[in-house]
């Protein structure tokens, strides 16, 4: 599914990524770990298009998607901070999404799953941040698409729309999607997670399932397992 | 594109930025009528607030706009949409409703006291019309600043800076040019120096509308033989247009290249 | 020299004196006066009206004014004439009936050449007088005459409309002229007159020629209600012309404005000065007067005003300038001029100074850049006008600094310099601004 060769970017002096490798398969879910700076985010935005990486290729389904747009069609992104222009309405932001990526969309099942129905027509401005989040997880997950980027999509979120996320999450999967995850919740990944990615200054330090890190670290919690690896 | 700039001014047109902008000029229409009552002498104070004024709020407006909207600026980049059209699509946004904000602000008090039975529907057409131009060129010059500075006060202070430059201390240097060097002719300086200022451009184009070229003397009748006939006034038209487009030109260069 | 021939006559006419003295003088003085009086009788007899037209008996103007005899008129039917080099030396009025046209082919001699006295001309319509590089051609060339009228013609393509020299006591009245000049070279007067005395030049309009009205070497005249317009040169020109008045004047759209140079004693008032645009000028050029009066005219979107060069002692008041490029442009020295309750309106340099020095009186005008205040509402501001800006005086030293007029910096220079004057004559201000201007116009 994702073929990233050789990846390197720096920003001014500082080198993000040098010369990454990085293959994921088909279907499942893999949580991309990391130190702050390790060069998680700046990943995530070279798959998207969003930073422009020095050297290296990026392939997806065998296809190169650097200075590419409509690849996107196929791929939904949930950014890090949900922040809309205030002056749209709930309902407008879903439709213009909807307008600009003229795709089947199922927004309404998502829209009741997290009580949503009460703020569409609210301005984005006057929103909770968890209530934002909510928005952005039903712009993410409105769409069918085979890639699926999830950016600490737990911000924010109350127990109960957590609950709903893990399953919405767990029922993509089935669908035989590709998901990537970034996160800094331990026990999200745990339950979650088929496959860790760790990164280190700008390299994949470690790739394999949970139990395989598990096993290399000599740890029976993920968190002791991180830790170990950073150290 | 013509999506990104549907909802950009839909975004716009709901700000209370936009408000203020329309109600400043209304204000200004209203009450420079109200003081002149003639509008003829209400075009060419009018003159005086467009050529500072529509800088200094397009600059400003560009660069708010550009940095407010930063996070909707990576939820479209993530979409499947070129880079280049998001940010076309804003800048026509801006540039449009500030333009609507001018035209409109302007236009209904003037069209109440009755324009369209004054002669000075033609100046006022064309104050408009640079009016709109400035709009569009600082606009982009803003979002040409705020593209290449990260941090929001420092690309504040660049774009109020370069507004400075063009609206006040390039004509202090110019006009300290002209004093030193006055032995030798200095009206094809002048005339090039006018053109590399698309606010001396465009307050010579109106004031030669205006017919004040006459007090211009010898360096007038060159301005006007210039700018007077049909090909300098195309001309200089098509030098406020490349003040558009090379700043577009660059920002869709650098746009290549940029993280977010 | 005269007292010297009187003294001769007698004695050259000793024969003639002998036969008279045979009759007693008394008788003589009877006979004289019955002579005179019969006279008079067979004179007045004599004035006939000659008609001349296409069927009458005498067919052209000039063989009318060769059977005229002083006192009689011609009446001239509607019709076609086409005369030039009519002499008239004969006291004799010309009648025009429903404006017959007088057509001059473009041939390059004028239409009437008079030398006369107590004669009239009205009613025609002139056209078609030829362009000539050496000869001064015109409708009606009068000269060493007195007592004349000329009025109610229309002159259309005219080289010269009238030419007036060493005359006295005429007046040109209500005439329209227009011309089509397109060079200064190839065009001539409306008006001319030179050397002359006592004229009423009055209710004309003018239009379309090298100068509407000029006047050389003329005293003692009025020039008044005349409308010139759109001529090439001047709307008036006025050299070496002592002690006239001109009054209700319009001077419009003229090539340069109206000139009135090296004269003294002149009134001018309630005169219109407008719309004179170019570069090089003015709505009326002051060029060594002295003494003169200049009140209740107005000046309006010319290039300049009043361009004042050289010119001493001259009061300026009840004077509107409005939206003028420069309200007033001093380039010579001028001295105890008084400028008191005048209007500047809306001029883009309501004055332009060429020294630092200052004998000029400005009070009690009204300025509509004055931004100060009156707490003790008598009308007049609290705080001196400066009337010279910084940018004016930018401007005066070098010229090509005027594109950057109305830009932000220059407001700018001109605020600090009115906060704190260093440039400009620190005496030239009007310590009692008027808060509100005098006898607006609308």
């Amino acid at each position: 599914m994702i073929n990233i060769k050789n990846l390197h970017k720096k920003f001014e002096k500082l080198t993000v990524l040098d010369g990454l490798d990085l293959t994921i398969n088909k279907g499942g879910i893999s949580a991309i770990l990391g130190p702050n700076g390790s060069g998680k985010t700046t990943l995530i935005k070279c798959l998207l298009g969003m930073v422009i990486p020095n050297k290296g290729d990026i392939l997806l389904d065998e296809e190169n998607v650097l200075k590419k747009w409509d690849y996107r069609n196929n791929l939904n992104y949930l950014p890090q901070i949900a922040n809309f222009p205030s002056n749209l309405s709930v309902i407008e932001l879903i439709k213009m999404v909807k307008n600009l990526r003229p795709k089947e969309s199922n927004e309404q099942e998502l829209i009741d799953l997290f009580g949503l129905n009460e703020f569409l027509n609210k301005k984005l401005g006057n929103l909770s941040g968890g209530t934002k989040q909510k928005v952005n997880i039903v712009l993410t997950f409105m769409f069918d698409s085979q890639l699926v980027i999830l950016d600490e999509p737990t911000t924010g979120l109350d127990p109960i729309a957590l609950i709903h996320l893990k399953k919405l999450i767990k029922k993509e999967k089935e669908k035989g999607k590709t998901i990537l995850i970034t996160t800094h919740i331990m026990s999200f990944v745990d339950e979650m997670a088929d496959e860790i990615v760790f990164l280190l200054d700008g390299k994949i330090y470690f790739k394999g399932s949970v139990d395989k890190l598990k096993k290399q670290t000599n740890e029976t919690d993920l968190e002791h397992s991180i830790a170990t690896l950073m150290s | 594109m013509l999506k990104i700039l549907k909802y950009s001014i839909y975004d716009l047109l709901r700000s209370r930025w936009s408000y203020v902008y329309f109600i400043f000029y209304l204000l200004i229409g209203f009450v420079l009528l109200f003081l002149n009552n003639d509008i003829n002498k209400a075009v060419i104070t009018l003159m005086n607030i467009i050529i500072v004024l529509t800088p200094l709020i397009g600059t400003i407006f560009g660069v708010m706009y550009y940095y407010n909207s930063k996070e909707f600026t990576e939820l479209l980049l993530a979409q499947p949409i070129k880079r280049n059209k998001i940010f076309m699509g804003q800048y026509i946004g801006i540039s449009l409703s500030l333009t609507l904000s001018l035209v409109l602000g302007l236009g209904i008090p003037f069209v109440l006291y009755g324009l369209f039975r004054s002669t000075a529907i033609f100046d006022f057409s064309l104050l408009i019309l640079v009016g709109s131009f400035l709009n569009f060129i600082f606009v982009a010059l803003a979002y040409n600043i705020a593209l290449s500075t990260e941090n929001k006060i420092k690309g504040f202070g660049y774009a109020i800076l370069m507004w400075l430059f063009l609206a006040v201390i390039y004509d202090g240097l110019f006009m300290i040019s002209l004093m030193l060097f006055n032995e030798y002719p200095l009206d094809n300086f002048s005339l090039i120096a006018t053109m590399f200022n698309p606010i001396d451009l465009s307050r010579i184009l109106i004031l030669l509308k205006l017919d004040i070229s006459a007090l211009l003397g010898y360096t007038g009748a060159v301005f006007k033989d210039f700018f007077g006939t049909n090909k300098g006034f195309f001309l200089s038209f098509l030098v406020l247009c490349l003040w558009i487009i090379i700043p577009l030109f660059r920002m869709s260069r650098k746009l290549r290249k940029k993280d977010f | 020299m005269e007292k010297y021939s009187i003294n001769v006559i007698p004695n050259n006419s000793e024969s003639s004196r002998k036969r008279m003295t045979s009759l007693p003088i008394r008788q003589t003085v009877n006979l004289i006066s019955i002579f005179i009086l019969l006279f008079s009788i067979s004179l007045q007899a004599q004035t006939k009206t000659i008609e001349v037209c296409s069927s009458c008996k005498v067919k052209t103007i000039k063989e009318g004014v060769t059977l005229a005899k002083n006192g009689d008129t011609i009446l001239v039917k509607k019709g076609i004439y086409k005369e030039t080099q009519i002499f008239i030396n004969k006291t004799i009025h010309l009648i025009g009936e429903d404006y017959p046209i007088i057509d001059a082919e473009n041939k390059t001699d004028s239409v009437f050449a008079i030398k006369a006295d107590n004669f009239s001309i009205s009613g025609f319509k002139f056209k078609n007088i030829g362009i000539s590089y050496t000869k001064e051609i015109a409708a009606v060339f009068v000269s060493h005459s007195n007592n004349f009228t000329i009025k109610d013609n229309i002159l259309e393509d005219v080289f010269y409309g009238f030419i007036i020299q060493r005359s006295k006591y005429g007046v040109i009245q209500n005439n329209k002229i227009i011309g089509q000049a397109k060079s200064e070279a190839s065009s001539g007067n409306g008006v001319h007159v030179w050397k002359c005395e006592k004229l009423r030049i009055e209710q004309n309009t003018i239009s379309g020629m090298r100068d509407g009205i000029y006047l050389e070497f003329v005293n003692n005249s009025f020039v008044s209600n005349n409308t010139s317009k759109g001529n090439i040169r001047y709307g008036l020109h006025f050299m070496f012309s002592n002690n006239n008045e001109y009054h209700h004047n319009e001077f419009k759209n003229n090539g340069a404005g109206v000139a009135v140079m090296f004269s003294k004693f002149i009134k001018m008032h309630h005169n219109t000065f407008h719309y004179n645009w170019g570069t090089a000028s003015y709505g009326l050029l002051l060029k060594e007067i002295n003494d003169a009066e200049i009140h209740d005219n107005v000046f309006e979107q010319n290039t300049t005003g009043i361009n004042i060069d050289g010119c001493n002692r001259i009061n300026y008041k009840n004077n509107h300038f409005i939206r003028n490029g420069w309200a007033l442009k001093f380039t010579g020295g001028c001295y105890t001029n008084i400028f008191e309750f005048n209007n500047f309106m809306h001029n883009a340099f309501d004055l332009s100074y060429n020294s630092r020095l200052n004998d000029n009186k400005f009070e009690a005008n009204y300025w509509s850049e004055y931004t100060g205040y009156d707490i003790d509402k008598n009308g007049i501001g609290d705080v001196p006008f400066r009337p010279v800006k910084l940018f004016s005086y930018i401007v005066n030293k070098t010229p090509e600094t005027l594109v950057l007029l109305r830009s932000l910096f220059v407001e700018i220079i001109n605020f600090s310099e009115k906060v704190s004057p260093i440039f400009t004559p620190d005496n030239l201000m009007d310590v009692k601004p008027l808060m509100k201007p005098i006898n607006p116009l609308d």
